[in-house]
């Protein structure tokens, strides 16, 4: 028998060191002098937080005017484990040749894959990592794929570039890597990439493929984007998705009418973000 | 100070290589300029207005170049035409440069005074600015000598602690820089806006919005050096300013920079070819004409290096770092600098999980100090394999530090445990100086307790590196710079001599080109 509570999936908190003890720990600067008021105010912040039994571990002052506090305290509240959905890229796990092979055998043709850093964005550390030969913790980049035609177009191509590069290469997918995310100008170009690729009609012909630090799936698809992708993404896993969704268009498109229309309802009902579901929509007129 | 034994032929023959490969391009400096140069040079006349085109602002000197090279006359230089309407209008150079702007005056349509009395006129206005360059570098030297200065090229006293600030409102920066001051910071950065270094014309006025970043303008400049001053005075230590002298503006920063006394710029031969797709002949151009104003004023300047590691595998590429910053060192010296003006740069950033990591990064940094003993060595925080778990990269930077203070690195840009995450806030960079503070005093005098085992790890790694350095310039040297770069020579990236934004900036020198601050700079 155990002697310790076990996890209370419907009523899930913090762990410290015993079950349900809510502990959580909290920095933050408050623009005035460390002080006795000061710390109050902290405590207070701390209880409106949620939190309970609260120690103001430290109250230091970081500049004129300025006092940092680290604080611990139990949370208060508690999440049904059991009721999350999340939307996750649905790909599968490949080796680089398994992708290879599969490109070659059920596609027969190279697939051309155009990555950039897009618009003001002049951090290519991530689209490098995903496209360049090298790859990322061992995992070969795109470039590297014999069946993919990768080419990185480095930092700052503008949306409308990107595009128009895209239509005269035929491309099949478009990555975009966005890092600079002050005022949220990452989700604005995102969506302004993909109003312009809406208008030129090539949101069914390319696979819309987005990463960042700050970038989620459900983030991306809300921009309208296919799929995203976050911090610590291998290059076989980009090149795995790009696969696995080319083939579903390229089976849905082989259904026919009425079971396109079914398949598509499954996948409104499956990605609820708002912009994905308008793009779902669409397809189904057509 | 301990001391790596490198083979002194293997460096003195590095040098050697680097003056050849840069031999070809001095020739392409000598004669030809760029619009960036030609605005910069007005601006060091004191042109600094701004017209007003669709809602936004446009800096006359814009205006004025811009019209010159369109009617293809620019290659006679900006001063043969500005000067020759100052003559006939009777006019200063701000009057005139307002008239011009605001198309009151067109200067190609004016009565030509005769070369000697153009030439004499134009090198009277050029002796009063570089006077007035002087004046503000004495000011610089004044406020230094005044107030407690712990800079030392040589690293002698403990690495510089440098942070960076970047809200996009230079009036927060100036709260956030004066914070960061009063923490311990020795010198601050304005990061800029991000693709700043893209826009071929520099903002105009204060500037409260910006992205990733606060644009740099002369007025931004100015906000900041005051408060970083008078803050100094009050701690009683000199606080150092950086900008960016880089992208398509980089004479006009330069000017702008020494203007408004700026301590350190960061100003690489080659960086924005790399990283910023600027046309190759373009940068090698204007960085000639921005070191020129920085040797005047004694700007510091710090060199890109850091970057062949943030995009190139840190362990491999350890003599692209050393190779460029030959090239670096060789083109500061064309441009008239001192050798304890060039920041050259380097970083940690090696594969944290890499067997022996630490042993590999002080062979690197020790040796970068000893090749380079009197040039301020510019040392830059790990970023590269940083995540959002900001305790470990705080005890990153932690290792940072400790090597930075053992290999003497001179300038250290502070980590921040936030890296990769945001721009850093107030907390962010308190926790950082203290890190910085405890570990630089902790190991103070540790490098001159310690040597470095002969045959040992660290030394075999500092000759494998410097090798394999030799062998890179010889390769660079053997096809030229340009096609060595063409062929991926720095950071694994490809750039084309005729690619690049830029390049129809860049002019041939016609016979009789006038610009007398490359005499008098």
């Amino acid at each position: 028998m155990s002697h310790v509570a076990q996890v209370n999936l419907k009523k899930l908190k913090p762990y410290g060191d015993i079950m349900d003890d809510g502990t959580i720990q909290v920095a933050f600067t408050l623009p005035v002098e460390p002080s006795p008021e000061a710390r109050e105010a902290a405590l207070i912040l701390c209880q409106k937080m949620g939190l309970e039994q609260i120690k103001i571990a430290t109250m230091e002052k970081a500049a004129d005017g300025f006092a940092l506090f680290v604080v611990y305290g139990n949370l208060k509240h508690t999440v049904d484990y059991t009721q999350i959905k999340v939307l996750k890229v649905e790909a599968q796990k490949r080796s680089r040749d398994e992708i290879d092979e599969i490109i070659k055998t059920q596609i027969g043709r190279k697939l051309v894959v155009l990555g950039a850093c897009t618009g003001y964005d002049a951090h290519t550390v991530g689209i490098d990592a995903i496209m360049n030969m090298k790859g990322f913790a061992g995992d070969y980049g795109l470039e590297r794929y014999q069946w993919l035609d990768a080419r990185n177009l480095g930092a700052q191509v503008l949306n409308e570039e990107i595009l128009k590069l895209a239509v005269q290469e035929k491309a099949d997918a478009i990555l975009v890597s966005k890092v600079v995310t002050q005022h949220n100008i990452h989700q604005k170009d995102m969506k302004d990439l993909m109003k312009r690729a809406d208008q030129l009609g090539l949101t069914e012909k390319i696979i819309f493929v987005a990463g960042g630090p700050r970038v989620t799936h459900p983030m991306a698809l809300e921009c309208g984007f296919d799929a995203g992708f976050g911090v610590g993404t291998k290059p076989s896993e980009v090149a795995s998705y790009i696969v696995d969704e080319f083939l579903r268009r390229k089976n849905k498109g082989a259904q026919g009418a009425s079971g396109k229309s079914e398949v598509i309802q499954e996948d409104g009902a499956k990605r609820a973000a708002k912009g994905r579901s308008k793009k779902a929509k669409k397809k189904g007129r057509k | 100070m301990a001391h790596l034994a490198l083979d002194k032929q293997v460096v003195n023959r590095c040098r050697d290589l680097a003056l050849k490969i840069a031999g070809p391009i001095e020739g392409l400096i000598a004669t030809h300029t760029t619009v960036a140069i030609e605005r910069a040079t007005l601006r060091l006349l004191g042109v600094e207005g701004a017209v007003k085109h669709a809602g936004q602002w446009f800096p006359e000197v814009n205006v004025i170049v811009e019209d010159l090279r369109k009617e293809g006359v620019l290659g006679s230089g900006v001063l043969w035409w500005f000067v020759n309407g100052m003559i006939q209008e009777k006019m200063t150079a701000s009057e005139l440069a307002s008239a011009v702007a605001q198309r009151k005056i067109r200067l190609t349509q004016l009565p030509e005074a005769s070369a000697d009395e153009l030439t004499k006129k134009a090198r009277d206005l050029c002796q009063r600015a570089i006077d007035l360059l002087v004046e503000r570098r004495k000011q610089r030297d004044a406020l230094r000598a005044q107030l407690k200065d712990p800079f030392d090229p040589e690293g002698k006293n403990g690495p510089l602690l440098y942070v960076i600030v970047a809200t996009g409102n230079i009036y927060e920066d100036a709260i956030q820089g004066r914070a960061a001051a009063q923490a311990g910071a020795d010198a601050i950065a304005v990061i800029r806006s991000t693709a700043q270094s893209l826009l071929d014309y520099v903002p105009h006025g204060a500037t409260t919005e910006g992205f990733g970043g606060t644009y740099a303008t002369q007025e931004n400049f100015k906000i900041m050096r005051e408060a970083l001053d008078e803050e100094g005075r009050k701690l009683g230590r000199y606080i150092r300013l950086t900008n960016y002298c880089s992208g398509l503006c980089m004479p006009e920063i330069a000017a702008l920079g020494a203007m408004e006394r700026l301590d350190f710029l960061l100003n690489d031969a080659m960086y924005g070819i790399l990283f910023r797709d600027i046309n190759m002949k373009r940068t090698l151009v204007d960085q000639h004409f921005s070191r020129r104003i920085i040797a005047l004023s004694k700007i510091v300047i710090h060199t890109g290096e850091d970057n062949y590691l943030t995009t190139a595998d840190a362990v491999e590429n350890g003599h692209q770092v050393l190779a460029s910053q030959f090239i670096n060192e060789r083109f500061a010296l064309h441009a008239k600098m001192s050798e304890d003006l060039m920041g050259l740069g380097h970083a940690q950033e090696m594969d944290p999980e890499h067997p022996n990591v630490f042993l590999l990064e002080i062979a690197r940094a020790q040796m970068t100090r000893d090749i380079f003993p009197k040039s301020p060595i510019k040392f830059m925080p790990p970023t590269r394999h940083k995540c959002g778990d900001i305790f470990y990269s705080h005890l990153m930077d932690a290792m940072f530090n400790f090597v930075g203070v053992l290999t003497g690195q001179t300038i250290q840009l502070l980590g921040m445990p936030t890296e990769a995450m945001h721009t850093p806030l107030l907390q962010d960079r308190w926790m950082s100086i203290k890190n910085a503070k405890y570990i630089f005093n902790g190991a103070k005098d540790l490098g001159s307790e310690i040597a470095y085992r002969p045959g040992g790890m660290i030394e075999k790694w500092a000759d494998k590196v410097l090798g394999e350095t030799l062998s890179h310039l010889e390769m660079i040297e053997k096809k030229g710079l340009f096609r060595a770069i063409e062929e991926r020579a720095f950071a694994e990236v490809s750039r084309k001599e005729t690619g690049g934004k830029g390049f129809d900036g860049v002019i041939g020198r016609a016979p009789g080109y006038l610009n007398p601050f490359f005499d008098l700079l």
